[in-house]
């Protein structure tokens, strides 16, 4: 992926739409469908979470990008620059970046704890399982 | 990066998965700097492709390391995929170019930041200064949300112990 490559080819004229124009925003929901796909397809709990992640990174990418400005540097005042980029995205993704660790690490307890409980981390075991305790259960009931 | 993305689309071992996964927040970081997001890169760099990689390895040894299950649900998950993607795309067509000086983002209050930031908080990073002052609760949230998750993390694994020592 290179951002930078078509922020040099684009031009400045805000109205009409061109690929280069649009093109860090396509990108950005590539990388959002990719990371949806990877959470709805595999039933791998860890994957699932990397797919969390991927999808994370997408949001950032998506409220950073528009905050560039070419020709813009970081938003650090100093003499002989004029133009900043937007500090404020900076300042949200920085917040959400440390919140999404903690919930990773919070998923990622989850999971520990469900393997320790069903001995597997795939859906479809874990389902399979839960299905057998239930009718367990039943069995149980009906005797008494 | 996408094509990192798709081989861990594909790839089954989730060792090598968490691998792919540190190297793209590392690549993640390095077009955040592209973008001038120079503090957002560093915690990138530290957090994405640092701890958290960790945490996965940790959660690894902890469990089994390959998926072992067949993909399910494939096609319906692609259309739901896709289909979404699709909005999205049909989304961005109404949004202002990239890099547009007079798109509304840059014209609301960040102004305001960069001119008089320096001058009422004496710090000349804006990002620190919007993140400690103008925008300090948001950080008292975030400390709220992460306190939160670091005693439900030590919840679900003290049970454990709890439990190993019982046997």
């Amino acid at each position: 992926m290179c951002l930078p490559a078509a922020a040099a080819t684009q031009s400045n004229d805000g109205e009409s739409m061109t690929l280069a124009s649009h093109y860090s925003y396509w990108m950005t929901i590539l990388l959002m469908i990719t990371g949806l796909y990877i959470v709805v397809a595999r039933g791998n709990l860890i994957k699932k979470l990397i797919g969390l992640g991927i999808f994370q990174t997408s949001v950032y990418l998506i409220y950073i990008a528009p905050g560039k400005l070419i020709g813009g540097t970081a938003p650090i005042v100093a003499e002989g620059f004029k133009i900043y980029s937007n500090p404020l995205p900076h300042v949200l993704i920085l917040t959400a970046i440390v919140v999404g660790v903690a919930t990773l690490a919070l998923g990622l307890a989850l999971v520990v704890r469900i393997y320790e409980e069903y001995g597997s981390i795939e859906e479809d075991t874990i389902l399979e399982v839960e299905r057998r305790d239930e009718a367990d259960q039943e069995k149980a009931g009906d005797r008494s | 990066m996408a094509l990192l993305v798709l081989a861990m689309v594909v790839q089954h071992n989730l060792f090598s998965v968490v691998v792919l996964f540190g190297i793209y927040s590392f690549l993640m970081a390095t077009v955040l700097v592209a973008l001038d997001a120079v503090d957002v890169a560093m915690t990138e760099a530290a957090v994405g492709a640092g701890i958290s990689t960790v945490l996965f390895l940790a959660a690894l040894y902890l469990t089994r390391g390959d998926e072992t299950r067949p993909l399910h649900r494939t096609w319906s998950a692609l259309l739901v995929s896709v289909g979404v993607g699709g909005a999205l795309v049909y989304g961005t067509l109404g949004l202002p170019a990239f890099s547009d000086p007079a798109a509304p983002i840059h014209t609301h209050v960040v102004p305001r930041y960069i001119h008089e930031g320096p001058k009422e908080t004496g710090v000349p990073n804006v990002v620190t200064a919007v993140l400690a002052s103008y925008r300090g609760f948001d950080t008292l949230g975030e400390t709220t949300v992460v306190f939160t998750a670091g005693i439900g993390v030590i919840a679900l694994l003290r049970r454990r112990r709890r439990k190993e020592g019982d046997r």
